[in-house]
């Protein structure tokens, strides 16, 4: 089995990759009940003999000793990471694995990208050689970051390049949190597009979520806890934002929640690869299906169900209608409908007491209401994994290759186009010799290209 | 003869096992309504082809089973042992870390000529241990990356390696709803690799197995498990022993031989299919009864009408009336009435098997004109009884049952490759555009000749 490495980059970033070693050990915990390292603990930790001095040696067989996360944390500023490092989850998170900085990007993409990225090249690399060594066979580099500040846009897109020129082989999953229309930050815009071209040449896979959408999430499931139907209460270990069970027990952050959402979309992407199932799923295998031509790898999810009610008779019904709320507009991570958009190629990752004849009935039953791209139109993936998620008896991660991805970047250039026809702010992102409007117009023409490349696919 | 079974893939790991399985309890579990005397003969001879014996005396699979990653094999040999009736060698995997990511040519081109030497020799080991050699099962899907690309790759070796020993493909052909986005692509890559290198295609298609499972067996929630169970019997009652033409007391020594010589006489035609009668749940087993005449008819009507089980059969297709030229050729865009075989193989088990009357198989209008009816056609028949039917009767057939669905597969892989969607996944592994076009080229031919049958 392969392994994988977590790269968390700003504050944004490290908030998640928490929240995710949170619930990647809940799960762990609930699935391996004898203690036993195994090779689907190992995809994501290290177990570690802490007894012995430095960098602990590390065991592959036998009882569980000491857990490290396969984990790279970069910040630079230090108040998120020196949290992480005071909570509870302090352990997992093996010290010599970190970057930190005290002054921060200031929400400048330049600064994070040009600055930082040429002072910390070689400490980052270094970190990232030695968490790849630590593996037996390193499959994929998950990165998690923001689009709209310095660090996580800028830093992290460096990162991207120096992943790809460093380890060619190995995939570049990035999970990349996109501002909403109400985003505070006024440069966000322009880091947001420069991040894209980044993306857009070094990332293997992108999966854009937004905080809008997150929100309107989390507004659903309290609407539906607070509501309580006769009869009818939500299982509180089955929310998709919940952390019962985990290490955190304060739930007092706002986004801590939100932050959950992601952290259970980047378990469910990998528990095919983790565990068994009737028909497994590779992380390669995203990337092959999911992505027909190179630059267009722009994937948006939904997770269904947000929880399970705590009736003991549940209706199989629950079970079609967990299909259908893959593909509504509420379900999605990113403010994007792609029911009434093109598909270019849709994969269900399924997991739990779901067989076959379920899932070929509901494509059955939903491919007429979805419309798929001429040349694929029967674009279907779909992988079967014994275990489910905590809390849940199955659940259901759509990854959907769609046209509906435009809207959202159509609309961040045209904010950036704003600020830029303004001159806005220019001086913060001259600060460094960019050629600015060479840069500038680089990052649009891209996303005007990509439009472009969509219309021509589709004549 | 001993059969040694390569097990490729997922697909290819998870129903080997099920073959294994099912091989082992219907020769050990079951009484066969014959004399003990034969059911001996029946075991001895099953075990010699499939199994070979240890110390501790639990049959040990002749198997040897091959993938990328290393979860499905787990599974696969913890599965058999816990049966405790039989399992496979302690020494009979190879396995690798990473999958082939669903791409053919990371299969073929990657991981077969670096994993050539070890997988060949694990082979080689287990063909030492046969007495006697009859050849090679390869199980595979074709949507995948290891079955399908891997699969090809061996098979190719296995043709360079043993030329004197026959070789037949065990081919999922995967459902015609996504499984796999890249699986029309795979699929032609797989198809046109096996035909030049493998001597007989034996193609079990997912969705009529899957109608089986629903519409005969009536099972509500559908898993691959049950999929493969039922494909693992149709196998079973095609691969068990049955009797040799010469003698009624002696089981056939080369079925795979035999099999070959009777269904593929052209190396242009080797895709063959399979179908069972009877096949339903254990619980309605016990309330039917059935006759051979009735059994045959219905066995008759599905090779005639192109159906793939008992139910839903179209009873209006009738074989072209004989002394008349057939009823032109085969045309694809009309539904195809008439199903013109090239040869049938049926192998009938249990009670009063020598008064069933197989005449209506003889029928020259059956056939294509080059093969006499008297050599297209055979029947093994043999008194034990095959799984817990009374009666049983399975029909492996070369004829154009597959023509439809290759044509479906081959439309949809060209439509795809007609946009260049994915292929760069395959040219970064070294499997070019050309590659492709041949493999269009082979099958496109391939199909034209089973139309003109």
């Amino acid at each position: 089995m392969t392994q994988s490495v977590v790269v968390q980059v700003g504050q944004c970033g490290n908030q998640i990759g928490c929240c995710f070693w949170d619930l990647a050990l809940r799960e762990h915990a609930a699935v391996n009940q004898k203690g036993i390292y195994d090779e689907a603990i190992s995809s994501f930790f290290r177990n570690v003999d802490t007894r012995v001095v430095g960098d602990g040696g590390s065991i592959s067989k036998g009882k569980i000793c000491s857990l490290k996360a396969r984990a790279v944390l970069i910040d630079m500023e230090e108040g998120v990471v020196n949290e992480i490092l005071q909570g509870p989850l302090r352990d997992v998170f093996d010290m010599n694995q970190l970057i930190t900085d005290i002054s921060g990007s200031g929400n400048n993409w330049a600064v994070g990208h040009k600055v930082f990225g040429s002072l910390y090249q070689d400490q980052l690399l270094e970190k990232l050689r030695k968490s790849a060594e630590h593996c037996d066979c390193l499959q994929c580099f998950f990165i998690i970051h923001s689009m709209g500040g310095g660090t996580g846009s800028g830093l992290g897109t460096f990162l991207l390049k120096m992943l790809e020129d460093e380890f060619p082989e190995v995939y570049r999953f990035v999970t990349s949190i996109y501002p909403s229309c109400e985003d505070d930050v006024i440069t966000s815009p322009y880091n947001s597009i420069l991040a894209m071209k980044e993306l857009n040449e070094h990332a293997d896979c992108v999966l854009p979520i937004d905080n809008q959408s997150l929100f309107d999430i989390i507004s659903k499931i309290d609407l539906m806890v607070n509501s309580g139907k006769l009869g009818t209460t939500v299982k509180p270990k089955s929310l998709v934002t919940s952390s019962s069970g985990a290490l955190k027990k304060c739930h007092k952050k706002p986004f801590d929640a939100m932050n959950n959402i992601v952290a259970n979309l980047l378990l469910n992407l990998t528990s095919s690869a983790r565990f068994e199932g009737s028909l497994n799923m590779d992380l390669n295998e995203i990337s092959m299906n999911l992505v027909p031509f190179p630059q267009l790898h722009y994937l948006v999810s939904s997770l269904t169900p947000l929880y399970t009610l705590a009736d003991v008779n549940i209706p199989p019904r629950r079970l079609d209608q967990m299909f259908s709320d893959a593909f509504s507009k509420d379900h999605q991570l990113l403010q994007a409908d792609p029911k009434h958009s093109l598909y270019l190629a849709c994969a269900l990752m399924v997991r739990g007491n779901v067989q076959i004849s379920d899932l070929r009935r509901n494509i059955e039953r939903l491919k007429p209401s979805l419309q798929f791209v001429s040349w694929n139109q029967e674009g279907w993936k779909t992988s079967l994994c014994s275990i489910p998620p905590v809390g849940h008896s199955h659940s259901l991660l759509a990854l959907a290759n769609n046209t509906c991805v435009k809207p959202t970047f159509m609309e961040l250039k045209e904010r950036f186009m704003r600020l830029y026809k303004k001159k806005l702010l220019f001086s913060l992102v001259t600060l460094l010799d960019i050629p600015i409007p060479h840069v500038l117009e680089q990052a649009v023409h891209f996303v005007a290209c990509t439009r472009h490349f969509f219309f021509q696919v589709f004549q | 003869m001993s059969i040694v079974t390569v097990q490729l893939g997922q697909c290819g790991n998870q129903i080997g096992f099920e073959v294994f399985d099912a091989l082992l309890r219907d020769s050990h579990s079951f009484q066969g309504l014959c004399s003990k005397r034969e059911n001996e003969a029946y075991q001895t001879s099953c075990k010699e082809r499939f199994f070979s014996e240890e110390e501790s005396g639990v049959p040990i699979a002749r198997a040897v089973l091959v993938d990328m990653e290393p979860k499905v094999i787990n599974q696969t040999l913890s599965k058999a042992a816990q049966s405790g009736r039989w399992k496979y060698g302690q020494h009979a995997c190879f396995c690798q870390k990473q999958g082939s990511g669903n791409n053919w040519a990371y299969g073929y081109s990657v991981h077969g000529p670096r994993h050539e030497e070890s997988i060949m020799n694990l082979i080689q080991k287990e063909v030492e241990k046969c007495d006697s050699f009859s050849g090679f099962f390869i199980i595979m899907s074709m949507a995948g990356g290891t079955g399908s690309g891997l699969g090809a790759f061996v098979t190719q070796n296995l043709q360079d390696q043993y030329p004197n020993s026959l070789k037949m493909n065990q081919i999922i052909w995967p459902y015609g709803t996504g499984e796999v986005i890249v699986q029309n692509y795979n699929s032609v890559l797989t198809l046109s690799h096996l035909y030049r290198s493998s001597d007989a295609l034996l193609v079990h298609e997912n969705d009529a197995v899957h109608k089986i499972c629903a519409k005969l067996m009536n099972i509500k929630q559908i898993s691959f498990s049950d999929i493969n169970q039922v494909l693992a019997h149709q196998l079973g009652s095609v691969f068990q022993p049955t009797y040799s033409a010469e003698s009624s007391f002696h089981y056939r020594r080369n079925p795979l031989g035999d099999l070959m010589e009777h269904l593929v006489p052209h190396p242009e035609f080797k895709m063959l299919s399979v179908r069972n009668i009877p096949h339903m749940s254990e619980d309605s087993l016990a309330y039917s009864t059935f006759t051979w005449a009735g059994l045959l008819k219905h066995l008759r009507q599905m090779l005639i009408s192109n159906a793939k089980m008992e139910e839903g059969i179209d009873w209006q297709v009738r074989p072209p009336l004989s002394g008349l030229p057939p009823l032109g050729k085969m045309s694809l865009s009309k539904d195809l009435h008439f199903n013109t075989s090239i040869a049938n193989l049926v192998i009938l088990r249990g009670k009063d098997v020598q008064s069933a009357d197989v005449e209506g198989f003889k029928d020259p209008a059956l056939y294509t004109s080059w093969l006499e009816p008297v050599h297209a056609f055979n029947v093994w028949k043999t008194q034990r009884a095959f799984s817990k039917y009374e009666k049983s009767a399975v029909l492996v057939s070369n004829s154009q049952f597959l023509v439809k669905p290759l044509d479906m597969i081959v439309k949809k892989a060209w439509n795809m490759f007609a946009s260049k969607a994915y292929i760069h996944q395959y040219t970064k592994c070294g499997i070019e555009e050309e590659d492709f076009l041949d493999s269009f080229t082979l099958l496109e031919q391939v199909i034209a000749s089973y139309c003109n049958l």
